[in-house]
C-alpha cells in the first residue's frame, strides 16, 4: 500500500512536469524566472513549499517529543512573524530591481550595487558553501526516512536516487515554472498529511483535553517550557528566519512574481500556513511521549513515523511517505535550480561567455547544471556520513548572517563597498568560529546562556557594516542613481 | 514601500509579545491546548491580521522599486 501511494505520487509529479513543459517558452529567462509571470497563488505555494523542509514534519515532532510545546514558539511563530515581514519589505524591491536590471542572482545585485567583482565572488563562494550541505541533508534525510517508513523495502540509496531522478525530470522539463507547479502539489500534500495525522491521533486519544491529560500524567514538563527552553533562546530564535533573506532559492522565487501585488497573498497567508503545518507536528510529537516513551537522540525524530504506524498503518503510512517526499522535493528542486542558476550566470556567463551565451545555450546549460548538481548531491549523500546534518543545521545561521548585507544593498544608500566587505567577512568569520565551537557541543549556545549564535552573527554583521560604512567614502552619485532617487533637498530657503 | 507607522508599531509589539514569559510554567489548557501553545497559535493569527493590513499597500503606486 505504502509503495503504491509513493509510486502514484511520483507519477503525479512527473505528469505535472510534463504539463508545465508545454508552457515553457524556451528562453533562459523562462527557465530560471518563468519570465516573471507567476501569480500570487503559485508564488505562495512555491515560497512556502521551498522553505518548509522535512524538518517541519519529522524534526519538529522529534524536537517537541524532547522539549515540549515550546518548540512551536521557537520555530513556528518566530517564522510566522519574520518571514512574511521579509516578503513584505525586501521581496518587492528585489523583484523590481531584478526586473529593471535583469538580475537573477543575489551575486549580480551585490556586484552591481557596489561595483565590486571580488565582493560578488566572495558572496558566491560563501553561499555555495552554505547551500550544498543544506541541499544534502534534504536528500539524505529523504532516503533515510523512506527506508524507515518502508521498513527497508526501499534502501536509503534507492530512495535518494528516486527523489533526485524525479526532481531532475520536472525541473529540466519546466524550469522554475515546473518547480512552482510541483511545489503547489507538494504543499497541499504535506499540509494535508499534517491535518489528517493530527485528527486521527487526537481522536484516538479521545480528544485534545484527554490527550494532553495523558501527557500531563507521564511527563508534565512537556506542556510548559520550564527548563527545557530558556528565555534568551526564545528571544534569539527570532533571528533564524532571517535566513530567507540570504537563501538563493528564495530570491529566485521572488523574481518569478508577475508584479509587486503578487506578494500580497504570500505575505498574508504565510503565518497561517506555518501554523497549519507545525501545529500537528508539535502536538503529535508531544502526545507521542504518552505512548512511546524512552526514545533518545536521533531516534526521537521517528516519533511521527511510529505514531502513524501505531494509529493508522496502511493509507496514512503511504501518505506520510508522500508527505515527507513532498517536503524534501519541494526544497531540493528550488535549491538545485538556484545552484544551476548561479553556475550558469555568475560563473559561465560572467567569467566566460558574456553576451555570446544564446537563449538556447542558457537553457541547455541550466538543464545540464541541474543534472550535475543533483547527480553530485546524490553521490555525496551515499558516501557521506550523518555528520552532514550538523553542518546543514548551521547553514541557516550563515544565511541569516547575510541579512544586513542584503538589506543595505536594497535600502541603505550610505552603505559602502568597504562596509559590505566587512559585513560579509564578519558573517563568514563568526559562522566558521561558531561552527567549530558548536561542532563538538550539539545544542551549543553563547556562553551557555541560551543565546543562539545566529543572533550574535546578525548583530555583528550589521554593526560592522554601519561602522565601516560610516568611516569610508560613500558610493559615487552615478552608482547610487541606479538604485535610489536623489535625496529630497527640502524646502527652498530664501537668500539672505 | 514605506510601512505605515501603525504597522511598524504592530510588528514591534508582536516581536515583544513573542517572548511570552508570563505563560512559561503555566500548564492550564485553553481550547484543549496547553496555554503556551494556544497563545502562539493566536500569535500566528495576529501576525496574519497585521500582515493583511500591511500588504494592502503592496503594488500600489509603483513596482516596489520606488526607493530609486
Amino acid at each position: 500500500m505504502t509503495l503504491g501511494i509513493l509510486v502514484a505520487y511520483l507519477v503525479l509529479l512527473l505528469a505535472l512536469g510534463a504539463w508545465s513543459s508545454r508552457r515553457f517558452r524556451g528562453t533562459g529567462e523562462d527557465f530560471f524566472v518563468a519570465t516573471r509571470t507567476l501569480g500570487s497563488v503559485l508564488l505562495l505555494t512555491s515560497l512556502f513549499g521551498t522553505n518548509m523542509t522535512a524538518f517541519s514534519l519529522l524534526g519538529a515532532s522529534g524536537e517537541a517529543y524532547r522539549r515540549g510545546i515550546g518548540v512551536f514558539a521557537l520555530m513556528a511563530s518566530s517564522t510566522a512573524l519574520v518571514t512574511p515581514l521579509v516578503f513584505l519589505t525586501l521581496a518587492p524591491r528585489a523583484w523590481a530591481l531584478g526586473k529593471r536590471y535583469g538580475f537573477t542572482t543575489q551575486t549580480q545585485l551585490v556586484r552591481d550595487r557596489w561595483g565590486s567583482e571580488g565582493l560578488g565572488l566572495a558572496l558566491l563562494a560563501f553561499q555555495i558553501a552554505l547551500l550544498v550541505p543544506y541541499l544534502l541533508i534534504g536528500l539524505k534525510g529523504g532516503g533515510i526516512t523512506l527506508a524507515q517508513i518502508t521498513a527497508g523495502a526501499i534502501p536509503e540509496w534507492a530512495g535518494s536516487l528516486a527523489v533526485s531522478a524525479v526532481v531532475l525530470a520536472y525541473v529540466v522539463a519546466g524550469g522554475v515554472r515546473g518547480t512552482a507547479w510541483a511545489n503547489a502539489a507538494q504543499t497541499v500534500i504535506f499540509t494535508l498529511l499534517g491535518a489528517v495525522t493530527f485528527w486521527i491521533v487526537v481522536s484516538s486519544f479521545g480528544g485534545l483535553a484527554a490527550a494532553f491529560a495523558r501527557v500531563a500524567a507521564v511527563e508534565p514538563e512537556l506542556l510548559v517550557r520550564g527548563d527545557r527552553i530558556r528565555p534568551l533562546e526564545l528571544l534569539s530564535y527570532l533571528a533564524i528566519p532571517l535566513s530567507v533573506v540570504g537563501f538563493p532559492h528564495i530570491f529566485l522565487h521572488w523574481l518569478t512574481a508577475r508584479d509587486a501585488a503578487a506578494f500580497r497573498l504570500p505575505v498574508v497567508a504565510y503565518p497561517v500556513c506555518v501554523a497549519a503545518v507545525w501545529l500537528p507536528s508539535v502536538t503529535v510529537g508531544v502526545l507521542s511521549a504518552a505512548e512511546i516513551p524512552g526514545l533518545a537522540g536521533p531516534e526521537a525524530n521517528t516519533v511521527l513515523i511510529k505514531m502513524i504506524a501505531l494509529h493508522a498503518p496502511g493509507v496514512l503510512a503511504g501518505l506520510l511517505a508522500a508527505g515527507v517526499l513532498a517536503a524534501v522535493m519541494s526544497s531540493l528542486d528550488s535549491q538545485s535550480l538556484a545552484l544551476s542558476n548561479i553556475v550558469t550566470h555568475d560563473v559561465v556567463r560572467h567569467y566566460g561567455l558574456h553576451d555570446r551565451m544564446s537563449d538556447r545555450l542558457e537553457v541547455v546549460l541550466g538543464r545540464a547544471f541541474v543534472a550535475g548538481v543533483l547527480g553530485i548531491a546524490w553521490l555525496l549523500s551515499v558516501v557521506i556520513d550523518s555528520s552532514i546534518f550538523r553542518l546543514g543545521v548551521w547553514a541557516f545561521s550563515g544565511f541569516a548572517a547575510l541579512a544586513p548585507l542584503f538589506v543595505a544593498a536594497l535600502f541603505w544608500r550610505r552603505a559602502t563597498r568597504a562596509g559590505a566587505w566587512a559585513s560579509l567577512a564578519t558573517a563568514a568569520a563568526l559562522w566558521t568560529a561558531f561552527l567549530v565551537r558548536g561542532w563538538s557541543e550539539p545544542g551549543y549556545t553563547v556562553a551557555g546562556s541560551g543565546l543562539m549564535p545566529v543572533a550574535v552573527m546578525v548583530a555583528a554583521a550589521a554593526v560592522v557594516l554601519i561602522v565601516v560604512s560610516g568611516l569610508t567614502r560613500p558610493p559615487s552619485a552615478a552608482r547610487l542613481a541606479r538604485y535610489f532617487a536623489a535625496p529630497d533637498p527640502g524646502p527652498a530657503r530664501p537668500r539672505t | 514601500m514605506r510601512l505605515p507607522r501603525g504597522v511598524v508599531l504592530a510588528v514591534a509589539a508582536l516581536a515583544v509579545l513573542h517572548n511570552d514569559l508570563w505563560w512559561w510554567n503555566d500548564p492550564r489548557l485553553v481550547l484543549g491546548l496547553p496555554v503556551g501553545l494556544a497563545y502562539h497559535l493566536a500569535f500566528c493569527l495576529a501576525a496574519t491580521l497585521v500582515m493583511a493590513v500591511a500588504a494592502r499597500r503592496l503594488g500600489r503606486g509603483g513596482d516596489g522599486g520606488e526607493e530609486r
